[in-house]
């Protein structure tokens, strides 16, 4: 920590000292400069900081598995040759012995002297690394200082840098994402290699108990994910019932109806609905409108199962009408105004202009705002938790108590698990299975919407 | 460049004023503003029956903004307040009895930039008869639509190929679908704001040759850019300037002894 402090200090310093030379060349004019003076700096400021830092971050980064091989490599016989499994728990003990953590046993003399040697090298590492990234601060400072010239092009080198950072930024949330799926993607194929994939795709039973003990009784386990896929499509199909006509009804009226004042107030208000917390829907859902239904339902002689799919749904569209409405909204208003005012300027009045030629000008929009909403709808979890209850039972009663992908994945993974078993090895097939449905539906949105913008212009 | 222009006969005997036939559309001491602002100062025109009336001068002279305001297209645009007389067919259109709806079917407009409707070369044509029923089936549909593209001149060229989108035509066969979408109606005055500012020389002779065909059964108001343009299609020529009508008169009149010097300066390309 604080070898970054002194390098980012030095690459001030390094920023500061090529300006001011930068200057003093130019003689104050700053047009005598290929570069200008900050140029000069920034270009000095990168050079030094830049390697430095990333020396220092691999070093954080890498410390423990170099310390804990060349730490391991000292080890006595007796306990190198260890199998590999006891051989990593000792290790372990070692580290946390190493960081001063309790270890909740006595450990043994091996461990306390290998410990020992950990802490040194780490120590050691740390201080060659903190002072081999000082001096190379220090050194390529120097070299950018003594670089600075009128004839130099800091500005084309400062944005060369520039372009590798943002470069950087990028590519680290696109590994990141790749690193998630291919964790999920692994898991899974350990699952399917348990399950087969048949009886996972297309069986009608769900229920996930497998046997921890082998003389456990019934606990067979069946992995049929099909109640759980209609489950999810009943949800979702009641939320965009309740969402699509709402939220393309209100985007119609804001943008074509409203006032301009009330639009200003009234689109915000809409648009806080998404931002309400999942769980509190969730509460909504569980303890308001589920009751009612279950009231309403009673009234008529319907049997209601107090955790229905109908709440959970209808919540869940409560949700996702901003996602319609702003959505629909930015496409509708995309259409320009001269097709409005042509079919204005025949005679059309407004609610024909809507009809005949704005929504379907509007409608490659609209649907793609409808998929993101659907992509999102079927994500979603915390209602569907709280509200549509854990049965899975296939059905396509919207009274009835259905169970969701993402319900079962928390409830998988929820208390104390082993990552070896067909149980917990669900959760990630199950996930996989999510992520590549709404990749698809994002992806057709985004097709569309881009098609789309191609209409006009 | 006097000798280059081409005017469209019109009787020229002069009528006493009794027994002149009433204009098709007149407008009196018309004021507009856009919120604060006043974009249209006592404007008074005529618009004779199967004439042409081009409206010239500079960019932002209130030229287009009085074209919106014959047939109420400025009702569409927040903060625009109209003031003064403007009558069809000696009725107020403005009047409180007036719908808006009748009105711009009586007065067409095609505008600009060519704005089909992101439908086919068929429904494009349809679509005014469409809304106001002026079709009971489909024989008189297609009859409808055959003699507009006819009337547009883009018969010929589209005839085998109605279902086609009508953004897939080039710009100044859209514009002449835009015409013919306009004339489906069968509106009493056609309004064209700049319709050829965004077409090529040949393109634009069509429109021209067309608006002078259009003439026979429509009164046209024509907003132009290109004065060229205006002396080869219209009758009456009128300049505006900062929202101002400057002069007003018979378009050879115009463009070859203007009485104002504004008119002069600007028809010779002094400015503008």
């Amino acid at each position: 920590m604080y070898t970054l402090a002194i390098i980012l200090v030095m690459a001030a310093g390094a920023f500061l000292f090529s300006r001011q030379r930068a200057w003093a060349l130019a003689g104050g004019r700053s047009s005598a400069l290929h570069s200008r003076p900050s140029y000069h700096g920034w270009h000095a400021a990168l050079l030094s900081g830049g390697p430095a830092i990333l020396l220092v971050v691999l070093w954080f980064l890498f410390a423990s598995p170099i310390v804990g091989a060349i730490v391991t490599a000292g080890l006595p016989e007796v306990v190198r040759s260890q199998p590999p499994g006891t051989l990593q728990f000792f290790m372990q003990d070692v580290q946390r012995l190493a960081a001063g953590l309790p270890l909740g046993r006595e450990a043994s003399p091996e461990a306390i002297e290998a410990a020992d040697a950990y802490a040194r090298a780490m120590l050691a590492g740390n201080w060659v690394f903190g002072v081999l990234g000082v001096l190379l601060a220090g050194w390529l400072g120097w070299l950018a200082y003594r670089k600075v010239d009128p004839q130099f092009r800091a500005r084309n080198r400062v944005e060369r840098w520039t372009d590798y950072i943002l470069l950087s930024a990028a590519a680290v949330s696109v590994l990141i994402t790749a690193g998630i799926v291919f964790s999920v993607l692994f898991e899974s194929l350990r699952f399917f290699s348990m399950v087969s994939p048949i009886e996972f795709f297309f069986g009608l039973n769900w229920s996930p108990q497998t046997a921890i003990r082998a003389d456990q009784v019934g606990s067979s386990g069946s992995f049929g994910a099909v109640p759980l896929i209609t489950g999810t499509l009943l949800i979702t199909c009641i939320a965009i019932f309740v969402a699509g006509p709402i939220g393309i009804m209100a985007a119609i009226w804001l943008s074509q109806y409203a006032p301009r004042r009330v639009r200003d107030v009234a689109k915000p208000l809409m648009e806080v609905l998404a931002g309400i917390p999942t769980v509190v829907y969730g509460f909504f859902a569980a303890l308001t409108v589920a009751p009612f239904i279950r009231r309403v339902g009673e009234a008529l002689g319907l049997n209601v199962a107090s955790e229905s799919a109908l709440a959970a749904g209808m919540v869940m569209g409560i949700m996702i009408i901003p996602f319609v409405s702003s959505l629909s909204d930015d496409a509708i208003k995309a259409v320009p105004t001269a097709l409005r005012d042509g079919s204005y300027g025949l005679g059309a009045t407004k609610a024909e202009t809507i009809q005949r030629v704005i929504l379907p000008a509007a409608l490659p929009g609209i649907i793609a705002g409808f998929l993101l909403a659907v992509s999102r709808a079927i994500g979603e979890t915390m209602i569907v938790v709280m509200a549509a209850g854990l049965a899975a039972n296939l059905t396509v009663n919207p009274f009835a108590a259905v169970t969701t992908v993402t319900v079962q994945i928390v409830t998988l993974l929820v208390g104390d698990q082993e990552f070896d078993s067909a149980k917990t090895l669900a959760a990630f097939a199950l996930g996989l299975f999510l992520f590549a449905i709404t990749l698809v539906l994002n992806v057709i949105a985004l097709y569309i919407l881009q098609r789309f913008r191609e209409r006009y212009d | 460049m006097a000798t280059a222009i081409k005017v469209n006969e019109l009787p020229k005997t002069e009528v006493p004023a009794a027994q002149r036939p009433a204009p098709k559309m007149s407008a009196r001491k018309v004021n507009l503003w856009y919120g604060q602002k006043q974009a249209l100062f006592d404007v008074d025109l005529d618009v004779a029956k199967n004439s042409v009336v081009a409206l010239i001068g500079p960019s932002g002279c209130g030229k287009s903004t009085f074209l919106r305001c014959l047939n109420r297209m400025n009702d569409t645009i927040d903060g625009c307040r109209t003031q003064g007389d403007i009558r069809l067919d000696d009725r107020d259109i403005y009047d409180r009895s007036v719908d808006v709806v009748q009105l711009r079917r009586q007065v067409g407009m095609v505008f600009q930039k060519p704005n089909p409707f992101p439908k086919s070369i068929y429904e494009n044509v349809a679509y005014g008869p469409r809304i106001h029923g002026l079709a009971a089936n489909k024989a008189e549909f297609d009859e409808i639509v055959e003699t507009s593209l006819k009337g547009a001149g883009l018969w010929n060229e589209v005839a085998d190929r109605l279902s086609q989108p009508g953004n897939s035509l080039s710009g100044g066969q859209q514009q002449r679908l835009c015409i013919a979408r306009a004339i489906a109606v069968a509106p009493d005055v056609i309004l064209m704001d700049e319709p050829c500012s965004a077409l090529d020389p040949i393109a634009t002779a069509k429109i021209e040759e067309l608006i002078d065909e259009l003439r026979q059964h429509f009164t046209i108001c024509i907003v132009t850019h290109n004065m060229q343009q205006a002396a080869r299609v219209s009758q009456k020529t009128a300049f505006f300037h900062l929202g101002k009508l400057i002069e007003f008169g018979d378009t050879d009149q115009i463009f070859t002894n203007p009485k104002q010097q504004m008119t002069q300066d600007y028809i010779t390309g002094r400015f503008g």
